[in-house]
C-alpha cells in the first residue's frame, strides 16, 4: 500500500490520510518500527485515528514528510501485535436491543461478538479507551439516542463499527452488551493500557 | 523532606510540570503548565531543572505554610507576594522561614501564576509527569485546604538565576495561525474573514481550550470528520462557528475540523489572556 495525502499541522506536526482502519494500522505499525530503529528522528507522538495517523513534535518536518511519501507499509505487519483475552459477562443493559437490531437471539448475539479477532485501531475519548475493529460491517449499530450519565468501568459496548471497553467510569452513549473484570487501564502498571493501538483482542463469554 | 501546607488553595491551583510525552496514542492528554516559559523561569529562579513541578494558580493566587525554610519564586500573572503579611518580591527568589505563610494574591493582570519551590513539588509522577490533567483526571487533584505537598531536596545555590524577563500579559492577544489541516472545510472567504474579524476571549475558557467569541466561521461542509489526532494550538471550529484554541489538557483526538494551528510560542500569551481580551488571528504563509 501507499499512503494518501500528507497534511501539514502547524509547525511541528503532520497528518497522514488513509482509506481506512487496515491502512491506518499498517502505517502506524510501520512508523513504530521506523521509530524503534531510530529512522524517524525526534517524533514525540504517533497518534492513529479512524482514517489518519498524526505525527506530532516532529523535529525535521520536511525529512519525515519525504519519508512518508516513499513509505510502503505492509498490511501484514498490523496483525502481529500482542493478543489480549477479555473475559466478558454478556448481560449488558442494551444486549436485547443489539440482538434485535441484528435480528438474532441474545445467545446468537453473544456468539457473533465472540467470533472475530479484534484489533485496537486507535485510542481516544478517555485514557486507555480503545476503538476495536473486527466485527463485520453488517453488525454496525448506532449510538444510543440518549447517552447515559454514568457507565461503569469494564462495560463492553458497541457503537458504529467499533467495540470498546470503558476503562474507567464515565458518561457514555455506546450500547452496553456486557462487562469484564479485567483492569484495562492502570497508570501505575506497565503497560498502563491493555488495549493500546495494534493489540489484538478476543472476547470470551463468561458466566455471571 | 520538606513540605508545604495549603492554607488557601485559591480558585484553581494545580501541580504542573512540562507534561506527559509519548502517551497521546493511549488517549492521554499532554497536560503541563499552560504558560511554559513562566514555569521554566520560576524554576530557574530557585535553581531547579526547568521541568520541575510547581504550582499553577488561576486569577486568585494561593497561600502556603512552609514546614521548613524554603526558597520560592512567583512568575506568570503579576500579583502581590507576601511572607507572613510582609511584601516580598514577584519574579525573584524569596526565602520563606519555617512556619511562615507565603501568599500569592489576586493577579493584577493575566490569569495563571507559577510558584516554584527549590527542590520542586515531589508528588509521585504518573506516566512520567506530575502534572494534573483536568480533562481525564490523571495526576494530582487540584489543591484543597489542608493538603500537604512534599518538596524535593533543594538544588545547589549556584544554579540560580536572579531575574526572569517575562512578557506582560497581553492587552490584545495576537495569535499567528498556520492554515490546515482542514482549512478546506472552509471557504477562502471564511479564512480571510477569520484573519480580519475580531474575537474576544470567552469566560468559558479553561485548561482544555481558549474559547473565543466573535463572528461565526462558516463551513462549506456539513457533518463531523472521523476523529483524528489533535495538537496543542489547533483551532477547532465546532458547529457554532466559534474558534477554540486547544491548550495543554486538550483531548488527543477530535471530530471538528481544525482550520489552522497556532504555534507553541504564542500559547503562553493565550494562557494569560483574561475573558474579554480582544483576539486577532494573523495568517502565517509559506512552508
Amino acid at each position: 500500500m501507499t499512503v494518501g495525502a500528507v497534511r501539514r499541522v502547524g509547525e511541528r506536526a503532520l497528518l497522514v490520510e488513509l482509506p481506512g482502519a487496515a491502512e491506518v494500522a499498517a502505517l502506524y505499525g510501520w512508523l513504530r518500527e521506523r521509530q524503534a530503529a531510530g529512522e524517524l528522528g525526534e517524533v514525540e507522538e504517533l497518534v492513529p485515528a479512524a482514517r489518519t495517523v498524526l505525527l506530532d513534535g516532529v523535529a525535521d518536518v520536511p525529512a519525515v514528510a519525504a519519508l512518508l511519501r516513499t513509505a510502503r507499509p505492509r498490511a501484514a505487519a498490523a496483525a502481529s501485535g500482542p493478543l489480549v483475552e477479555v473475559p466478558t459477562v454478556y448481560d449488558g443493559a442494551d444486549l436485547a436491543e443489539v440482538a434485535a437490531l441484528w435480528g438474532v437471539s441474545e445467545e446468537a448475539a453473544v456468539q457473533i461478538h465472540t467470533e472475530p479477532e479484534y484489533v485496537v485501531a486507535f485510542c481516544g475519548f478517555a485514557p486507555g479507551f480503545g476503538y476495536l475493529t473486527g466485527l463485520p460491517a453488517r453488525y454496525e449499530v448506532p449510538r444510543r439516542d440518549t447517552p447515559r450519565s454514568s457507565v461503569p468501568a469494564g462495560s463492553v459496548a458497541l457503537a458504529g463499527p467499533y467495540t470498546g471497553v470503558y476503562p474507567s467510569p464515565s458518561p457514555g452513549g455506546w450500547q452496553l452488551i456486557g462487562r469484564t473484570a479485567l483492569a484495562l487501564w492502570d497508570p501505575e502498571r506497565e503497560p498502563a493500557a491493555l488495549l493500546a493501538p495494534g493489540v489484538r483482542v478476543r472476547f470470551t463469554a463468561e458466566r455471571a | 523532606m520538606g513540605e508545604l501546607q495549603v492554607v488557601r488553595p485559591g480558585p484553581l491551583t494545580t501541580i504542573q510540570d512540562l507534561g506527559r510525552r509519548g502517551v497521546a496514542h493511549l488517549g492521554v492528554p499532554r497536560a503541563g503548565a499552560l504558560d511554559e516559559p513562566a514555569l521554566r523561569a520560576a524554576n530557574r529562579l530557585v535553581g531547579n531543572e526547568p521541568g520541575a513541578a510547581g504550582l499553577e494558580t488561576t486569577l486568585g493566587g494561593v497561600a502556603l505554610r512552609a514546614v521548613r525554610p524554603v526558597l520560592v519564586a512567583v512568575t506568570g500573572a503579576p500579583s502581590p507576594v507576601t511572607v507572613d503579611g510582609r511584601a516580598a518580591a514577584w519574579g525573584a527568589p524569596v526565602t520563606v522561614p519555617a512556619g511562615a505563610v507565603v501568599e500569592v494574591g489576586a493577579a493584577t493582570a493575566g490569569v495563571r501564576g507559577y510558584l516554584a519551590v527549590a527542590g520542586g513539588i515531589a508528588v509521585p509522577p504518573v506516566l512520567g509527569s506530575r502534572s494534573a490533567d483536568l480533562l481525564s483526571g490523571l495526576g494530582p487533584a487540584p489543591l484543597a485546604e489542608g493538603d500537604r505537598l512534599p518538596v524535593g531536596a533543594p538544588p545547589p545555590y549556584r544554579d540560580r538565576a536572579d531575574l526572569a524577563p517575562l512578557p506582560a500579559p497581553p492587552a490584545e492577544l495576537v495569535l499567528r495561525l498556520r492554515l490546515g489541516p482542514r482549512a478546506d472545510w472552509f471557504a477562502p472567504s471564511a479564512q480571510a474573514r477569520l484573519a480580519r474579524d475580531r474575537y474576544r476571549v470567552s469566560p468559558a475558557s479553561n485548561r482544555i481550550g481558549l474559547r473565543t467569541e466573535g463572528p461565526a466561521v462558516a463551513r462549506t461542509r456539513e457533518g463531523e470528520l472521523p476523529s483524528e489526532g489533535m495538537v496543542s494550538g489547533a483551532v477547532q471550529i465546532p458547529p457554532d462557528g466559534q474558534p477554540v484554541v486547544f491548550l495543554a489538557d486538550h483531548p488527543t483526538t477530535g471530530g471538528y475540523p481544525v482550520v489552522g494551528v497556532v504555534p507553541a510560542a504564542d500559547l503562553a500569551a493565550a494562557a494569560q489572556a483574561r475573558p474579554g481580551t480582544p483576539v486577532r488571528f494573523t495568517l502565517l504563509r509559506g512552508r
